[in-house]
């Protein structure tokens, strides 16, 4: 039996900023992970990861992501993607700069 | 210092005509990322986790005033009013924006600066000995030979899709700075009677599979230093292997096929080709050296360096960030990016420009970035000394801690690398923070730790005499120690202590590791690499993990 499909968020670079985003249910990009559309089928997410792929004028490398629900929207599960949601823990810069400003 | 021909100026223009284009055609669509990803890396450009970086070469680590300060420039153009020092003597700028950086090569390309192969399957920055034509020690100034190096490799039809990464590193003193051991090629001036050459050294390397490099010439006369690397080059684009990213290192090649047959292999392809070397090459080192003939040194009398050393601060840098010149009253200045606390490596806009005004008031217009990320004025007068400190201080960078404990190298880990399995930066500031309030590493004396975020080991952490590797355990970042590693002339590769730490716990594990060693030290001349060497891993094993030394005792 395969393994329970853990839910995920399409997330990717963008071409010009090279910034975290990620793709809402609107077929926008986020700069939130809160905002991103969290995937609970895997055939669908599948299909959203696809739909990603075919705006490279837009973001690169796009990719899936582990995620969970969580009060404002969706969360990340690995600390990897925690620190994509921040910025870098030397500076506040990235995201961080733009929650203070 | 080399400067550029009107054939370098012409090249780097036409390139970064080039790159404009394929950056305009990416934007419009023109070119997919998998078109384009190849054409970003070889002009430096990188995508990171939160941004672009553009990785700026610093030829073997020497870089002029007014360099520096196209550099502060840049920094705040086009990025966020800092760069970061790497451990292979370039610059990395952590934020550029895509459509930006055309400019900032442009930029870069007014000062004679590029970032042409500081990525891809190529030769790398050429890294030198940060003190060269300064040391004591020197048998002779290294970098035109690796200026030679350089032109030679640049664009190099032959070399531009090698099987791997290809790195090189070039001491001309028998104190090996430069870490050659650890290099693809690490090439040592030696003397054989009167004549002077190259040993040369194969196949080092750190990442997942560290290596010592191993000679595979022990002389080598100085004017075939061309074609004997060239036929090293030929002998692995052909060997290598390509169809598997992590044994594609020479290292890898001369590891598998054995040192005597690349040996074998290095000399036929080497006598086949030297003919066609007819003395043009050499032609082009003797006008290269002679824009590395030394400045015209300025007597002053060392009077007024050795009454400030009655003032302990003074003193106490002094005793740390300088080192023996040549000239007996000068001296070489290490000024520390090791602030207690602050990123390895980093320095700001500002710092970039105190540090462009002091090489010009006091040290001949000339800096080097080492590659343990720090900054170097290679000359300056004793006499100078006072005066340069005082203005060190006052810009943040008259930290007295090279070659003590927080003089940490640190990659830039997940904070900012997409290879990175953990955050390495914010454990080089702990573990400095806490020891600066213990107040115990001038006591503790010279140690080397080096940190490094993932396997592929840009921090260097084999070589420690303390290295850490921050790895991803299920999901949790945890840091392996490895202890004993050496990256000078008597190289050596650490060994892992034992099981990883958690983040919060790797800060008191060092703590428990260097309180043992100033237990079990014979006095203070014995540093911790003597102290491991004499005693091997037990009592230091025994400090990391008191709970399993506890059980073992009972």
């Amino acid at each position: 039996m395969s393994r329970a499909f853990k839910p995920k968020v399409v997330t990717a670079n963008d071409l010009l900023s090279g910034e975290a985003v990620y793709q809402t249910e609107a077929d926008t990009w986020s700069p939130l992970h809160s905002q991103a559309e969290l995937l609970t089928d895997e055939a669908d997410a599948q299909l959203r990861l696809l739909h990603a792929q075919g705006q490279p004028d837009r973001v690169v490398g796009p990719y899936l992501a582990d995620a969970e629900p969580g009060a404002d929207g969706p969360e990340p599960v690995h600390f990897r993607e925690a620190f994509r949601t921040r910025g870098p823990s030397n500076y506040a810069h990235g995201k961080q700069e733009t929650a203070q400003s | 210092m080399y400067r550029y021909t009107d054939f370098d100026d012409a090249f780097l223009r036409e390139r970064n005509r080039q790159f404009r284009g394929q950056v305009e055609r990416r934007i419009d669509g023109s070119l997919t990322e998998d078109e384009f990803k190849p054409l970003r890396l070889m002009n430096g450009l990188y995508l990171q986790l939160h941004a672009y970086m553009l990785r700026v070469a610093i030829p073997y680590g020497t870089v002029s005033s007014a360099q520096m300060r196209q550099l502060a420039v840049i920094a705040e153009r086009w990025d966020k009013g800092y760069g970061h020092f790497t451990t292979r003597q370039n610059i990395q700028f952590n934020w550029p924006k895509l459509r930006n950086v055309p400019d900032m090569l442009d930029a870069l390309a007014e000062v004679g600066l590029h970032a042409i192969q500081t990525s891809g399957n190529t030769v790398r920055n050429v890294t030198a000995d940060h003190f060269a034509a300064a040391a004591e020690d020197e048998i002779e100034d290294p970098r035109p030979y690796a200026e030679l190096l350089r032109q030679w490799s640049t664009d190099h039809p032959e070399f531009q899709f090698l099987p791997r990464k290809f790195k090189i590193a070039i001491t001309g003193s028998s104190n090996d700075r430069a870490v050659t051991k650890a290099h693809d090629i690490g090439l040592r001036m030696v003397r054989r009677g009167d004549e002077t050459g190259f040993e040369v050294i194969v196949g080092g390397g750190l990442g997942r599979t560290p290596m010592i490099g191993k000679v595979v010439r022990d002389f080598l006369p100085k004017a075939d230093l061309l074609p004997y690397v060239e036929a090293i080059l030929a002998v692995y684009n052909l060997l290598g292997r390509r169809d598997n990213k992590y044994k594609a290192r020479i290292k890898i090649t001369v590891h598998e096929e054995g040192l005597e047959r690349i040996r074998e292999l290095v000399e036929a392809e080497f006598a086949r080709i030297r003919q066609a070397y007819t003395g043009a090459n050499q032609a082009l080192l003797a006008d290269i050296a002679q824009s590395f003939a030394p400045p015209v040194w300025q007597a002053k009398p060392v009077a007024a360096y050795e009454e400030a050393r009655r003032d302990p601060v003074f003193r106490a840098w002094a005793d740390t960030n300088l080192t023996a010149h040549k000239q007996g009253d000068h001296a070489i200045v290490t000024i520390s990016l090791k602030a207690h606390g602050a990123t390895p490596g980093d320095a700001t806009a500002d710092q970039m420009r105190v540090m462009a005004d002091l090489a010009d008031e006091y040290g001949y217009g000339e800096l080097r970035i080492s590659h343990e990320q720090n900054v170097v004025l290679p000359h300056v007068a004793r006499a100078d000394l006072p005066a340069l400190h005082a203005r060190l201080q006052q810009a943040g960078l008259g930290t007295a801690n090279i070659g003590l404990l927080s003089d940490i190298i640190a990659c830039p880990g997940m904070d900012y690398c997409a290879l990175a399995t953990a955050r390495s930066i914010p454990v080089a500031q702990e573990i400095a923070t806490r020891f600066e309030e213990l107040k115990l590493e001038h006591e503790i004396g010279p140690l080397k730790i080096k940190i490094s975020g993932c396997i592929n080991a840009c921090g260097h952490h084999h070589v420690g005499h303390i290295g850490i590797l921050g790895l991803d355990r299920a999901g949790v970042e945890n840091y392996q120690i490895t202890l004993g590693g050496d990256g000078t002339e008597d190289a050596a590769i650490g060994e892992r202590a034992g099981p990883g730490f958690a983040y919060d716990e790797i800060v008191p594990a060092l703590e428990r590791l260097l309180l043992a060693y100033l237990d079990i030290r014979e006095g203070e001349e014995e540093t911790f690499l003597m102290a491991y060497r004499r005693l091997g891993v037990a009592p230091f094993k025994a400090a990391l993990y008191p709970a399993e030394a506890k059980r073992d005792a009972a």
